[in-house]
């Protein structure tokens, strides 16, 4: 294969799924970026972009780098999927139509307003809950874990027995973009009985009225989607809008926790909560990455990526490229983050980004009215997946205001 | 082939001026009283993805906004087409688009949106009357391209008063064209047979043949008619194409937005920064409350009741119809 890759393309032979990689990508990205608009991994015999405007660009042209054949390592045109594809994420256009209509609407953020008094309930009822019980935890399971589990699940209409499968099965879900390692040989043994549990609540008649679930039951009903369609967009609900909030509710706790000024900031002018979360999407990148696949042989500047091959997106990558962002690694409030590809662009742009605005800006407003400071209280630890960027534990001490 | 990506020079640029204003490139007379307008970007990037059954609000001279299907290729992303019927005792729209509107001219667009959406279906049958296959062109491309099992009616005046004829003719005998003074009034019953699950039909036209659809279809399961009304009188106030002032009410604030400038942008010169993300109307990220004036909706978001109801806009690229604009930032 190498044979057919041009010899002006730079190349790097860094497997971008390697554990210490996953611990610390920031200096894998940096050299990708650097190496050029197009990189080869001979690693995994792929092609790369690491740049913002390359990045960009490749999100939003669904026409030349498809979906459908997988948004991972993994190239559906030769491998059999591990679970039946995504009506959503690894589906292009005409298919990909109804589905993304049918959620965009249920998801849309006039329909979230009626969430939006709820969840600011919810996030002052757990914070209060919280500081009561002690005022150093760790954050993960204390807040950013628990939070989402408390709204979303709520929100979809799920039953309450067996959300805890929500976060591994998400997990798995993450790392199966990536290769064949030890992380994917860990999640194996459950994937029988996770999926089997996820298929089990995207039943309609698990489903409570009112919720998204049974809205988009509602709109095959009315004919937008089929109803062998139904089950999976809201699989896609279960599947992609648990493990990424929690991640990036971990993210922004961490960049406040580590920049003190910022949450000074945040609480001297709550209306930021939006805007300091999209910057910590940017900033950390939850989502660092994603596959397209060449339907045709695309330029891309000097570099001609053939027909049929797998191009990595480095989403984490181009949201701190220096080209298109002032002190990229700076995580400040007072930058416009608009325009990050944390949540992708395109016809695949996060469906559910919304909704995790919404989640975030409740939580971020209820500990702002009632935290003074947050600091760290030990040493943060990693949690690896090979698309996820995540933290394990993150240990705060909290100053009540 | 070999296709290129033209990254943005920075991204950082307004790109919404871009995505809301056109150039015609091509203007071609497809049948009698029937040209269609290709428009694309004068950047030459790419335009916003829309879906067979969208459509487009053209913004006219004297802001009259007229709204046109796309029928054009989906898979190309820098071109969209409408085709635009000379409705007979016209003083502004379709007259201005046939007798004025030339290559070269930039035209303001809002959308793409789609209220008349393509459901999936294995069978589908479709009805067209008139300029009312506009919609349903790309719609029997796609129906073709997924391998459903498709039929078209497709009635007119007169022969030469019907478009795409030749376009529609590689189908074959999925379409059937039915001149009405070689051929009569369409046989609807005929055409969609017994009443039966598993189809779905649209239709396209004049009031009258869509009136006759619906009680074609009344003995159908629920949901199988699928229709879109041509609507041609737009009751709202003009869009402007004067500078414009939006009140900012927590602010206290006020700036003016000029034509050449963005609501977005205008905010962002005076330090109110809106999260935006697709600076194109589709994400809603930059979805803004509107206190008072009535937006000139530009985006691919809200259906018609949400726009009438004027208390909401994304403010990368909708407007303002009135003087003034207040809105809650």
């Amino acid at each position: 294969m190498t044979a057919t890759v041009p010899t002006t393309i730079p190349t790097s032979d860094v497997d971008p799924f390697a554990h210490e990689v996953l611990e610390d990508p920031l200096p894998m990205h940096a050299a990708l970026r650097e190496a050029g608009p197009v990189v080869h991994l001979s690693r995994h015999d792929v092609y790369a972009m690491a740049r913002y405007a390359e990045v960009h660009a490749a999100l939003t042209d669904w026409q030349g780098f498809q979906s459908a054949a997988g948004v991972g390592l993994s190239n559906f045109r030769y491998e059999e999927p591990w679970r039946p594809p995504s009506l959503l994420l690894e589906a292009d256009p005409p298919r990909h139509d109804a589905p993304r209509r049918v959620l965009q609407k249920v998801l849309g953020p006039r329909a979230l307003r009626r969430l939006h008094e709820h969840w600011r309930a919810d996030a002052e009822a757990l914070v209060d809950e919280v500081l009561a019980a002690g005022t150093e935890f760790d954050a993960v399971p204390v807040l950013t874990e628990v939070f989402p589990l408390r709204v979303f699940p709520d929100a979809v209409g799920i039953p309450d027995d067996g959300r805890e499968n929500l976060l591994p099965y998400g997990d798995h879900a993450f790392n199966a973009f990536g290769p064949a390692n030890d992380l994917v040989a860990k999640g194996a043994p459950r994937v029988a009985e996770l999926s089997g549990w996820v298929a089990a609540q995207c039943r309609r008649e698990v489903l409570a009225p009112g919720g998204f679930g049974a809205e988009i039951w509602a709109a095959s009903d009315r004919g937008e989607i089929t109803p062998e369609q139904a089950p999976l967009v809201v699989r896609s609900l279960l599947t992609a809008g648990v493990d990424t909030t929690v991640h990036a509710l971990s993210a922004i706790l961490h960049a406040f926790a580590t920049h003190p000024a910022q949450w000074d900031r945040l609480r001297a002018e709550p209306s930021l909560a939006r805007v300091a979360f999209d910057e910590a999407v940017r900033w950390e990148s939850p989502v660092q990455t994603f596959f397209r696949t060449a339907t045709t042989d695309v330029r891309v500047g000097d570099v001609v990526v053939p027909e049929g091959r797998k191009i990595l997106m480095f989403l984490g990558a181009a949201n701190r490229d220096p080209r298109r962002w002032a002190d990229p690694d700076a995580f400040d409030l007072s930058r416009d983050p608009s325009g990050h590809v944390g949540f992708g662009m395109g016809i695949h742009q996060c469906v559910g980004q919304h909704v995790a605005r919404l989640e975030a800006e409740a939580l971020l407003t209820a500990l702002a009215r009632r935290v003074r400071a947050i600091a760290p209280a030990g040493t943060p630890v990693r949690h690896h997946n090979n698309t996820l960027r995540a933290w394990e534990s993150l240990p705060v001490r909290l100053t009540p205001a | 082939m070999t296709a290129s990506v033209s990254a943005p020079a920075l991204a950082s640029a307004p790109a919404s001026a871009d995505v809301a204003t056109l150039r015609v490139v091509d203007k071609q007379v497809r049948a009698d009283g029937v040209v269609t307008l290709d428009l694309a970007s004068p950047s030459g990037g790419r335009l916003r993805d829309w879906t067979p059954g969208a459509h487009v609000d053209l913004v006219l001279p004297g802001g009259l906004t007229r709204q046109y299907s796309l029928c054009g290729d989906r898979f190309d992303p820098a071109t969209y087409r409408v085709g635009v019927l000379l409705e007979p005792g016209s003083r502004g729209g379709s007259a201005y688009v046939h007798r004025e509107l030339a290559v070269g001219d930039l035209v303001g667009v809002g959308g793409p949106r789609n209220n008349f959406p393509l459901v999936p279906s294995e069978r589908y049958l479709f009805v067209a009357g008139g300029i009312g296959i506009t919609p349903l062109l790309p719609m029997v491309r796609q129906a073709e391209a997924l391998g459903a099992d498709w039929r078209l009616l497709y009635g007119g005046r007169e022969r030469r008063s019907m478009a795409f004829l030749d376009e529609l003719a590689a189908f074959g005998d999925r379409v059937l064209v039915r001149p009405q003074d070689e051929t009569g009034l369409l046989d609807l019953a005929g055409f969609l047979g017994r009443p039966r699950p598993g189809v779905r039909v649209y239709s396209c036209g004049p009031a009258p043949l869509l009136a006759a659809m619906e009680r074609a279809c009344a003995d159908w399961p629920p949901y199988t008619l699928r229709t879109e009304r041509f609507v041609a009188v737009d009751g709202g106030a003009p869009a402007r194409t004067a500078p414009f002032e939006v009140e900012l009410a927590r602010t206290g604030t006020t700036v003016v937005v000029d034509p050449g400038s963005t609501v977005l942008d205008a905010l962002g010169r005076v330090g109110v920064e809106v999260l935006s993300s697709c600076r194109r109307g589709v994400c809603g990220t930059c979805e803004t409350t509107v206190l008072a004036g009535r937006p000139d909706h530009r985006d691919a978001l809200l259906d018609d009741d949400e726009r009438a109801a004027n208390d909401c806009m994304y403010v990368c690229v909708s407007r303002s119809r009135d003087e003034r604009l207040v809105l809650d930032l």
